[in-house]
């Protein structure tokens, strides 16, 4: 099934390339991608924190490298972000003028890679997969890119291709780290070398340094921004959507999936430093996107800064920041793409995006006026939307990290100061939605028409993921918590909670309280308690 | 079974019976030559398939003293035979410009010996693969060297190949005298010219050091111009791209992948001594900067080329430093497949309209297939993964991580960022670009399934890399 989910896309991309009708390929291979990863949330088990429907092709038994797929909760939740946003995209694209089939297989291949990537158990193809979109994502904005496509599309290859070199030094050094007979590229074989020490402290500090500055510039991490908010004013709302929403995610989820589980020691090294740049993700980028003047690009700096929100909850390195981080990425994923898609469809109507031309908006198109409300008070992270859960999941959890009754930890200074991000986001958000559908409408945009039936489906797709999940986001962290519950708990020195929690056998209630007792220290809280609202 | 040299003299019975055919039968469409060229060729590598081990270089007397037929020279045979077939089915697409360029009564004239010659280049890269004595090294190299001097003037009408011809000539003669000169130093100070030989003497500490390194140095020289690596490689750009496009596609792949091999051969005896590796360090650096620095501004793609090429021997030059033969190996065969496939495109297209990249604006229109092909070839030169380029610098940057050769590293993440740039201008020609001509490039069957065998290949080891890593275990 996890086969199928990643290859589905791909096949498709390759059969439109050889010549079958762009469009309808693409919607079938992305609805059916959509349902089989609501059959893979179907038959999740949620009681076990392995992978689950795991198959493997031994490529190089010497090097112990293999394809191997799977999924556990945090990449179930992915692969699911990643479907319905490839769903949404593919249905927003439409027809195309030039080059039709280049661009449907375009897409597919960022989603494909995107998929496949998260569903990956194997270092080398986790990596590889993820690298499947740079070409595409070169081409998207190439061809079909508009304002200074040129330089955007430069920026963004040369930038992400330097990111993941650095990125595959990291992973090699990765692999070197382990003695010998460990050595292999599976991450379940390095999680358990991991836990039993193996992996030098030394070591860890100039690994995890590697990965932070490798996954960093593909999550635009500050300061190495500068290449999303250009590529994604340019691009075309489909490839906005799926790279902002999805692929970016990428870097995110490495962090998740080997910095914090096999590097420990490293990410507490580096705590401040990632610390100090996430706030520069959360407050300089944040007073930089108030004073945008377009959407797009006020689009393209939001989700830079919204990065640091969930690179908060990754430092945090506690099981409720690290929850509410997953809980973010899928929520940002979704409003992100629903952002884009409605701002590429305003450019299409009107021809421009700037705030000073626009105007009033919502008169003549009620239906994108709503639909980019929400979009708007979901990235705020207004409450009923799944990004709130994630934010305050993430906050709490950050405030807890290292807190003592007499001082303040750096952790507490910085939850204070990323929560006057929420306000940031407030206004230069509210601004763009009033200058854009508020207010009095100018003449030449009274002509406009709403959205066409057939695209409000994926609209009402993406929006009814945000509420659905903004109101009952425990069925998210429900999924994500056991795995993470093993990692955070595998780390720790206190042997008999290690030995009880990451124990299969104990039933999964029982389980995460005794991670929770566990993890007080480190940060752990009640979810059920939080979450639940 | 069949012995190994039984190949070299199989492969060089084939170049003289086309000779003589050519000579003697003038009614024939000489592109037939060709066909039976890549036909011969084709069953001398199956050949290579069923070879008798040979005795042990260690204690080898005779012939054996200076020829081995280890793994490594098999599979180097393998990879010469493999490239001469593919520049063959090249030259028959480059035939009419061969034919353009002789003004003669008939209008065939000289394609025979243009279908023959490469096949003379093989005998000697397939020996030189498997030399083991200096000698021997010097009379193979010879043989490849002199046949490519009348293969890069060979359209000898244009003033640019004429240019191109001159300057190798001269450079690749003076290289040879390096050579020469290189090998009378080691011989003088270990009276062998026996690599294994050299090794034993080396490791007595009554040996001469200082001067073995000397002469050491003089050789590297001389390799370092085959293999393009600076600061020998300045008759590269010129050479490459005023020589015939099949013949440039030759000089790039095989020329370079026998230095490589002759290198690590050559090295071996040195490799205890560290002004080696230091050297090999600082040339290695030089090559990876000045390559991928260089090839940023050009605007032509035969240009453009041959400084990718020497970019290559820079990052193959990690693996050298490191002493990584699978890597070196392996990275060959990866530049090997693309390099080829970029130059069969170039090959078609440059017919048609030129070999600037501006003249490949819109081939994504014209022609799906060759700009399909183009792509693959310069992703995987840039080093995109699920392609055998970018496996290709995993293993280098691999065993160079290993080996903790930091700045090496470094600089080479930071060149390759140089190369995606380059790269993909080509890919943005052929895909942003638009043009007004809408005609469709002809290709032929025999092309076709070449690029396509490529193509395939490529994608197939970027995936699969096991069936070359197991051909040098064994």
């Amino acid at each position: 099934m996890v086969l199928f989910i990643i290859f589905c896309p791909i096949v498709a991309a390759i059969l439109i390339m050889v010549g079958t009708p762009a469009r309808k390929t693409a919607l079938a291979a992305s609805v059916l991608t959509f349902a089989s990863a609501l059959f893979l949330l179907a038959t999740f088990g949620y009681d076990g924190h392995d992978f689950q429907h795991v198959t493997s092709f031994t490529i190089s038994p010497e090097w112990r490298l293999s394809f191997t797929t799977g999924i556990d909760g945090l990449s179930l939740i992915m692969v699911l972000l990643a479907a319905i946003v490839t769903l949404a995209a593919v249905w927003f694209a439409g027809t195309i003028e030039r080059y039709e089939n280049t661009f449907y297989a375009c897409l597919l291949f960022i989603s494909g890679g995107a998929i496949g990537a998260f569903a990956s158990i194997d270092l080398f193809f986790f990596y590889a997969f993820h690298e499947l979109a740079l070409i595409p994502t070169f081409l998207l904005i190439g061809i079909w890119g508009t304002g200074n496509r040129v330089a955007a599309a430069w920026k963004i290859t040369i930038y992400l291709a330097i990111g993941s070199f650095i990125l595959l030094l990291g992973l090699i050094l990765l692999y070197q780290s382990v003695p010998a007979p460990l050595r292999s590229f599976d991450i379940r074989a390095l999680t358990v070398a991991a836990s039993l020490g193996q992996i030098a402290a030394d070591a860890q500090h100039h690994i995890y340094l590697l990965l932070l500055l490798g996954f960093g510039i593909l999550v635009s991490l500050f300061p190495f921004h500068t290449w999303a908010p250009e590529a994604y004013a340019s691009a075309p709302a489909p490839a906005a959507m799926l790279h902002a929403g999805v692929l970016k995610k990428f870097g995110l989820y490495g962090l998740l999936r080997l910095a914090i589980p096999l590097l420990p020691e490293g990410a507490r090294h580096w705590t401040t430093l990632l610390v100090v740049l996430l706030l520069g993700n959360i407050i300089y980028v944040g007073l930089v996107t108030i004073a945008q003047k377009r959407l797009d690009w006020m689009l393209g700096y939001s989700s830079v800064m919204h990065m640091g929100y969930i690179l908060l909850g990754i430092a945090s390195a506690g099981i409720l920041g690290v929850t509410g981080a997953a809980v973010l990425m899928f929520a940002h994923g979704i409003s992100i793409a629903l952002l884009f898609a409605l701002a590429g469809e305003l450019r299409q109507r009107t021809g421009t995006l700037a705030f000073d031309e626009l105007g009033g908006l919502a008169r003549v198109m009620p239906f994108a006026g709503l639909a980019f409300g929400i979009g708007v008070f979901a990235a705020i992270g207004l409450p009923g939307f799944a990004n709130f859960a994630g934010e305050i999941m993430i906050f709490f959890g950050a405030f807890k990290n290292g807190w003592t009754m007499d001082g303040f930890h750096i952790f507490q200074i910085t939850t204070v100061l990323a929560l006057w991000g929420v306000v940031i986001s407030t206004v230069y958000m509210l601004r763009a939605y009033r200058k854009a559908f508020m207010g009095t409408i100018s003449d030449q945009w009274k002509h406009l028409v709403d959205l066409r039936p057939t695209l409000r489906v994926p609209v009402t797709l993406l929006v009814g993921a945000l509420l659905c999940y903004g109101f009952f986001p425990q069925s998210l962290v429900r999924i994500v918590t056991p795995g993470f519950g093993s990692y955070l708990s595998a780390n720790r020195t206190d042997l008999i909670n290690t030995q009880s929690c990451s124990h299969g056998a104990v039933s999964p209630c029982l389980k995460e309280q005794h991670c929770q007792s566990a993890s007080t220290q480190r940060g752990g809280y009640n979810i059920q308690q939080i979450a639940w609202r | 079974m069949i012995t190994a040299p039984m190949l070299e003299i199989a492969v060089l019975v084939l170049g003289m019976v086309i000779l003589m055919v050519e000579a003697f039968a003038t009614k024939i469409d000489k592109r037939i030559l060709a066909f039976a060229a890549i036909a011969g060729l084709a069953v001398v590598l199956l050949g290579t398939f069923f070879v008798a081990p040979s005795p042990s270089p260690d204690q080898a007397t005779g012939f054996w003293s200076f020829y081995t037929a280890d793994r490594l020279s098999i599979f180097f045979k393998q990879f010469a035979l493999l490239t001469t077939i593919f520049v063959l089915i090249m030259m028959t697409d480059y035939a009419p410009v061969v034919r353009s360029s002789f003004s003669a009564a008939t209008a065939q004239a000289g394609l025979g010996e243009f279908f023959a010659l490469p096949i003379f280049t093989c005998v000697g890269l397939m020996y030189l693969v498997s030399a083991i004595d200096f000698v021997f090294i010097f009379v193979s190299l010879e043989l490849v060297t002199i046949s490519f001097y009348v293969l890069v003037s060979f359209t000898r009408r244009n003033p640019i190949t004429l240019e191109a011809g001159m300057k190798y000539l001269v450079l690749s003669a003076l290289s040879t005298a390096f050579l020469v000169y290189g090998i009378a130093w080691i011989f003088g100070v270990t009276g062998q010219t026996n690599l294994h030989r050299i090794a034993e003497v080396l490791t007595n500490p009554a040996t001469d050091r200082g001067a073995a390194l000397l002469g050491m140095a003089l050789v590297l020289v001389a390799l370092g111009f085959k293999i393009a690596a600076v600061p020998f490689q300045i008759w590269v750009p010129d050479v490459y791209q005023g020589a015939p496009t099949p013949v440039t596609a030759y000089l790039s792949v095989g020329s370079k992948a026998a230095g490589f091999v002759v290198l690590l051969r050559v090295l071996l005896p040195f490799r205890t001594l560290p002004q080696t590796q230091r050297l090999i360090v600082l040339i290695a650096l030089l090559t990876l900067i000045y390559g991928n620095l260089a090839a940023l501004p050009q605007t032509n793609l035969k240009r453009l080329l041959a400084y990718s090429s020497i970019a290559h021997a820079g990052y193959l030059l990690i693996g050298v430093v490191c002493f990584d033969v699978r890597a070196v190996t392996f990275y060959l065969v990866a530049y090997l497949l693309m390099t080829l496939l970029s130059f069969a495109v170039l090959v078609i297209v440059a017919q048609q309209t030129g070999d600037e990249i501006s003249d490949f604006d819109g081939l994504a229109k014209r022609s799906p297939f060759l700009a399909f092909a183009m792509l693959i070839g310069m992703v995987s030169l840039a080093g995109v993964p699920f392609t055998a380029g970018f496996l290709g610098k995993f293993y280098i940057f691999y065993a160079a991580v290993l080996q903790r050769q930091i700045t090496l590293v470094v600089v080479g993440v930071i060149t390759v960022g140089c190369g995606f740039y380059y790269y993909l201008k080509v890919v943005r020609a052929m895909y942003w670009q638009s043009t007004e001509k809408t005609d469709k490039i002809p290709i032929n069957g025999l092309s076709r399934f070449a690029i396509s065998a490529l193509i395939i290949s490529t994608i197939w080891l970027g995936i699969y890399p096991q069936p070359i890593l197991d051909a040098l275990k064994r």
